[in-house]
């Protein structure tokens, strides 16, 4: 297909917020309280990291731990959503999973790699990644109240691409934590690659 | 468009009754290639069949769809790049018992091996052949169009075409028109988006191609964008009660139009577009009062 600047993302938006809704909603409700037991570790990763804020220098065993819980969200986000669920009405879903695999690879990059160093980053790097994070895990799953979708459709860190990219930004930026001989920002392409393209998928108005 | 093009296209509008129900006829148009006939409004697949797996969407699908050809509707147009469209028609069309009744319009849409993809869209649709193929938004089209040409040889499909959207690649489209023998056309026309009346329409009936309209709503932008203005009094001299109505008069009333394929996940709102195949066609002067009016109101 030439002309592809003739395209907007939005035009690749093939299915409604209803048939979504209910995608999500039918996940939820097949594995339920997996939801909840998502919820919960969202909560333990934001207590992981703030274990990590007084450490200095070389990221300390709660920040392997918070890497590794990180990588097995995007593990299961990209299997269970994106490659079974997401993939029966967007032909995009398994490009998705893909890219939420190589996510996991860095973050497991980060939870075991021996050399592992962290930097602490400025105030305003915290501060912005803080609020990333705990809207990621403790608002999104509102978010479908304030669209007026019934709350079985919510979407929860650790379960649904969204929030699971949101907090993970969060996450990175608040706690600086990172990979020997790999840039901080790198493992921040995918979530915010993510976030930036079902931003403008949605925002089509299609 | 000359004066006798337009005269036969007229004359091919004939309104026949719908099946199983005594509602007014819906208006038929001729396929120039055959002269098989075919009612004046389809239906369209994008976005509205692709609900995947969940029980509720396929269940309001088959309901629309079967809606659609108990009010004497008979195309259906679907594409590979519709996610689960394809399965969930022919799921629809299988447990309705319609398959005989439905004109199965799909497309090719891959630089790649386009045989098996049709054969992949076949299964799916549960149908023997299709009744139409079209090389989708012209992806590959030298490849693809001369697959669909091997394959009407071959008596594996009815009738073959391509599609555009939007207004992409017209003058592309044009070309293909006057050079291959395709037996149908489409692309996008509604009364703000009038850019094929200057050269496809007018070849489309010159060449004796058939025209299917896509996105005659521009895929609701239109209809939202009209809601807030009052349907105007005189929508009652083309027997229209509202919007969507109105459009859809105005596109399939065009001489070389064939059918229009609004989509629809909703019965309420397929039996609203249906009652544009019947009753009274616009004529020229209240087609322009219609294109105009909108283009005013949007």
């Amino acid at each position: 297909m030439s002309e592809w600047w003739t395209y907007r993302l939005s035009d690749f938006l093939m299915f409604s917020p209803s048939a979504y809704g209910r995608l999500v909603a039918l996940y939820n409700r097949e594995l339920w309280p997996g939801p909840l037991l998502a919820l919960a570790a969202g909560l333990l990763a934001l207590y992981l990291a703030g274990s990590m804020r007084s450490a200095r220098g070389a990221t300390d065993g709660n920040g392997r731990v918070l890497a590794g819980l990180l990588a097995f969200a995007w593990a299961w986000v990209a299997w269970a959503f994106c490659a079974q669920r997401y993939a029966t009405i967007f032909l995009g879903g398994p490009y998705l999973a893909a890219a939420f695999a190589a996510e996991v690879a860095l973050l497991l990059f980060i939870a075991i790699a021996p050399a592992n160093q962290r930097q602490l980053p400025g105030v305003v790097s915290r501060v912005t990644g803080w609020l990333l994070a705990w809207a990621g895990v403790l608002a999104y799953p509102l978010l479908v109240l304030a669209r007026g979708r019934p709350w079985t459709e919510a979407e929860v860190f650790g379960w649904m691409p969204d929030p699971t990219a949101l907090a993970t930004l969060g996450l990175l930026l608040a706690t600086g934590m990172r990979a020997a001989h790999i840039p901080r920002w790198v493992p921040m392409i995918v979530p915010l690659l993510v976030l930036a393209v079902d931003w403008a998928m949605r925002s089509g108005g299609g | 468009m000359q004066r006798r093009h337009f005269l036969q296209l007229l004359s091919a509008c004939v309104p026949v009754a719908a099946h199983g129900q005594s509602a007014a006829p819906v208006h038929l148009r001729a396929i120039p290639s055959s002269g098989e006939q075919i009612p004046v409004l389809g239906l369209g697949s994008w976005i509205t069949f692709n609900v995947g797996d969940d029980p509720v969407g396929r269940t309001a699908s088959r309901q629309v769809i079967g809606e659609f050809l108990a009010q004497g509707g008979r195309l259906i147009d679907s594409s590979p790049m519709y996610g689960s469209s394809q399965p969930v028609i022919g799921e629809a069309l299988d447990r309705l018992g319609a398959r005989s009744r439905v004109f199965a319009a799909d497309k090719v849409w891959t630089g790649g091996d386009g045989a098996a993809q049709v054969e992949a869209s076949r299964r799916l649709w549960r149908v023997d052949r299709f009744d139409l193929l079209q090389v989708h938004n012209l992806l590959a089209w030298e490849k693809q169009l001369s697959l669909l040409e091997q394959m009407k040889s071959q008596g594996r499909v009815r009738y073959i075409g391509i599609t555009t959207s939007e207004g992409r690649r017209h003058g592309e489209m044009e070309r293909i028109m006057r050079s291959r023998r395709i037996d149908f056309v489409q692309f996008t026309y509604n009364p703000v988006d009038r850019e094929a009346e200057q050269r496809l329409l007018p070849l489309a009936a010159e060449r004796g191609i058939a025209v299917i309209v896509n996105r005659p709503f521009q895929q609701g932008e239109l209809l939202r964008a009209l809601r807030r203005e009052p349907l105007p009094g005189w929508a009652r001299e083309a027997e229209c009660e509202s919007w969507p109505q109105l459009v859809l008069k105005f596109i399939v009333s065009h001489p070389a139009v064939t059918c229009a394929i609004p989509a629809t996940s909703r019965v309420d709102h397929l039996r609203e577009n249906m009652a544009a195949a019947r009753g009274r066609v616009p004529d020229a002067a209240l087609r322009q009062r219609i294109a105009t009016h909108i283009a005013r109101a949007v």
